[in-house]
């Protein structure tokens, strides 16, 4: 039996992935397709795999079995069809196809603004210093902080430090873009600001794989929404579908209706 | 090359070895045990006294931290007595020095501890009345005691391992041992092979102890 | 007594003067033999890793002066035959090279996770993530204790004047021993390691407040 490709490839595609830490099972044979252009959001209540998730799709954790595509090349081992992990240099070449905004931030202390972002721009993209101050400029600017660029980490506030963040990844022009929580860090009046720029990179196109626990952030920017439990998908659909009254599914349900008692 | 281990004349003295490693201890014991005593009372006065005293205590501390030991046992073993009409034994003399030693380091470290007891505590115990001295023995020393023993349990072993010094004034401990048979034998090579054991099986062996009272001490509070 | 003193002066320099080249040896082989094991202990496969944890457990087991009077006397006895003053700078330096290797990994140890993460995340290779990020933060969190720690070659470099090398503290003993002027000279001598070593201690605070990530 064959099968025809399919007339749109998944730009993201997760087949079947597992993993366990020790003897609990993180992620049950998860599968998800991301198409080009597409905002997927991942809610759920904690422990339920969502952060693994997206820490396997650019290899930050490695998965047991099944198989996570991008442009049909599996990130973290040889196209060979073993499960033989990449060299270092061809597991970096992957991770920059990912950009990836973390709850904590992470940027580098020791590096300003635009340092961080100009840091992959050289290093891994080969651009000259010149090219990648502008590059870096170009997207401080676009999420607000261009009067910024030569500040420290630790001059910036929590929301201005997470648009570095944001401009860091964005800089590489990675394939994909994935925000983990990246407001659940932040005091409550600077998490707008974040959610802003998130929302001006969507109507660019920049496809995205988000966690998050903002629903109303979800549900006008994102395309679809996965409810992911225990660690598989419970349920996936539009936002006015999961996040609608209509659902049958009592687990989700029972989430959304806990969810609103404590943030609404 | 062609030197071939024989251990039989370690054995034979090995007497002079293990009666060392124990005046080691008892020179290391002896000696924390007075440090503890310097280093608590200069740390309380330190931090209520005004700015001359703790410049003083200051300079004690910072004094005895940047001189070599070896030099601080001499000048008090051979200096202090052409100056001072008193005569004491070597013994003495290296206690003397190293606990005056060891009070420096501990100050510090009972300085910084009565500082990390939180505000908190302190309040608490004002509100329920207690005079300042009740406060600093119920309240401030016990909290700061269990803040200090790992720095206690650490400052104990390197002082186990600095009474090796006291050889360089014939003090006989497990070092001195180890040159006597050294010189005596010319087992070299087989003595320090086996004071070096000894000095690590009865370290870790410490640390291993003072790791267990630590966590008994932290479950009991 | 005052003029006895300043006739010894220029002895005591030569003494001095020795004392700074052996502690110099020793912090400048123990730093490049100690970050080397310190990365092969923090970042190694596992064989590497367990032999330099038992170097580094070991050396800092036992007293400095049984690991100097072990080279001096024991290397001859294997065969290998070396200047006083070079076994003494061999001995001191395993010492010290044993410390070098523990600030190296508390200094790569307290750089957040997150850090290695972000920087693998933009693609990174393993050693330009040592290179970019790891080392230029962890550097700051090792100059401090590094320097601070020199004050420790400088005071173990007065036990090497027990093998007849004649440092500041071996000269202050010969000097004695013609003069009898016990405790001015001990005094002279405690003045001048307290100024060296003071300054390095002063140098080490003023550099940890320098390297916070903030800008004064």
């Amino acid at each position: 039996m064959s099968i025809p490709p399919p007339a749109n490839p998944a730009l993201l595609d997760i087949s079947d992935v597992s993993k366990s830490f020790g003897t609990v099972e993180v992620l049950r044979s998860v599968s998800l397709q991301v198409t080009r252009g597409e905002v997927v959001t991942v809610i759920g209540p904690s422990g339920s795999g969502k952060t693994t998730l997206l820490r396997c799709v650019n290899f930050l954790e490695s998965y047991d079995s099944g198989s996570i595509r991008i442009d049909g090349k599996e990130v973290g081992f040889r196209d060979t069809g073993t499960r033989q992990r990449r060299s270092e240099r061809d597991l970096a070449k992957m991770r920059a196809e990912t950009g990836m905004v973390f709850q904590s931030f992470n940027l580098f202390p020791h590096l300003t603004a635009a340092g961080n972002i100009m840091l992959g721009l050289r290093k891994v993209r080969g651009k000259s210093s010149t090219e990648a101050r502008a590059i870096a400029e170009h997207w401080l600017g676009r999420v607000g902080l261009a009067h910024k660029a030569d500040s420290l980490p630790a001059e910036l506030s929590g929301g201005q430090q997470q648009r570095v963040g944001i401009a860091r990844a964005v800089a590489m022009e990675p394939k994909i873009l994935l925000l983990d929580e990246i407001t659940s860090a932040l005091d409550p009046e600077l998490v707008g600001e974040v959610l802003e720029v998130v929302r001006s990179l969507a109507e660019d196109g920049m496809t995205m794989v988000m966690v998050t626990h903002e629903m109303a952030f979800a549900r006008d920017a994102s395309s679809r929404i996965i409810f992911m439990a225990d660690g598989g998908v419970s349920a996936a659909g539009p936002p006015a579908e999961i996040l609608g009254t209509e659902i049958d599914n009592e687990r989700l349900r029972s989430f959304l209706a806990r969810f609103r008692a404590s943030h609404f | 090359m062609g030197y071939t281990l024989n251990f039989n004349l370690i054995w034979r003295h090995f007497e002079k070895l293990w009666g060392g490693l124990l005046l080691s201890l008892e020179l290391a014991v002896i000696s924390i045990a007075i440090g503890i005593v310097i280093g608590l009372l200069l740390a309380v006065w330190y931090v209520s006294a005004g700015r001359l005293v703790r410049t003083a205590i200051a300079a004690y501390v910072e004094f005895i931290r940047n001189v070599p030991l070896i030099l601080l046992v001499y000048l008090v073993f051979y200096g202090l007595p052409t100056v001072v009409d008193i005569a004491y034994s070597a013994q003495t003399s290296f206690i003397a020095t190293l606990s005056l030693y060891s009070g420096a380091y501990l100050v510090e470290v009972f300085r910084s501890g009565l500082e990390a007891v939180p505000r908190g505590q302190l309040d608490a115990g004002k509100a329920i009345g207690l005079t300042p001295w009740q406060r600093l023995l119920h309240v401030r020393l016990p909290t700061m005691l269990r803040i200090t023993l790992p720095a206690l349990s650490n400052t104990f072993l390197s002082l186990f391992k600095d009474t090796s010094v006291a050889s360089v004034i014939s003090v006989p401990e497990l070092t001195y041992g180890a040159q006597w048979i050294n010189f005596n034998t010319f087992r070299i090579v087989e003595v320090y092979l086996v004071v070096t054991a000894m000095y690590l099986l009865t370290g870790y062996a410490l640390l291993y102890a003072l790791r267990l009272v630590e966590r008994r001490f932290r479950a009991a509070h | 007594m005052l003029g006895q003193i300043a006739y010894a002066l220029p002895f005591l320099a030569q003494g001095f003067a020795v004392t700074v080249w052996v502690s110099l040896l020793v912090v400048v082989l123990s730093l490049i033999a100690g970050v080397m094991m310190g990365v092969g202990l923090v970042y190694g496969p596992a064989p590497l890793r367990w032999a330099v944890r038992i170097f580094s457990d070991t050396i800092r087991g036992i007293p400095i002066l049984v690991l100097i009077f072990f080279v001096y006397y024991g290397l001859p006895a294997v065969g290998i035959h070396l200047e006083s003053f070079w076994a003494a700078v061999l001995a001191l330096t395993l010492f010290k090279t044993a410390q070098v290797i523990e600030y190296l990994r508390g200094a790569v140890g307290s750089i957040p996770k997150g850090q290695s993460e972000a920087a693998m995340a933009i693609g990174l290779t393993f050693r330009q993530r040592l290179a970019y990020v790891i080392f230029p933060q962890a550097f700051r969190r090792f100059l401090p204790p590094w320097i601070n720690g020199v004050t420790d070659a400088v005071k173990g470099s007065a036990l090497v004047s027990l093998l007849g090398i004649t440092d500041l503290m071996h000269a202050i003993n010969q000097v004695i021993g013609r003069t009898y002027e016990a405790m001015p000279l001990y005094i002279l001598g405690a003045v001048i390691y307290f100024v060296v070593n003071y300054a390095l201690s002063l140098a080490s605070r003023r550099l940890e407040r320098r390297f916070s990530f903030i800008r004064e």
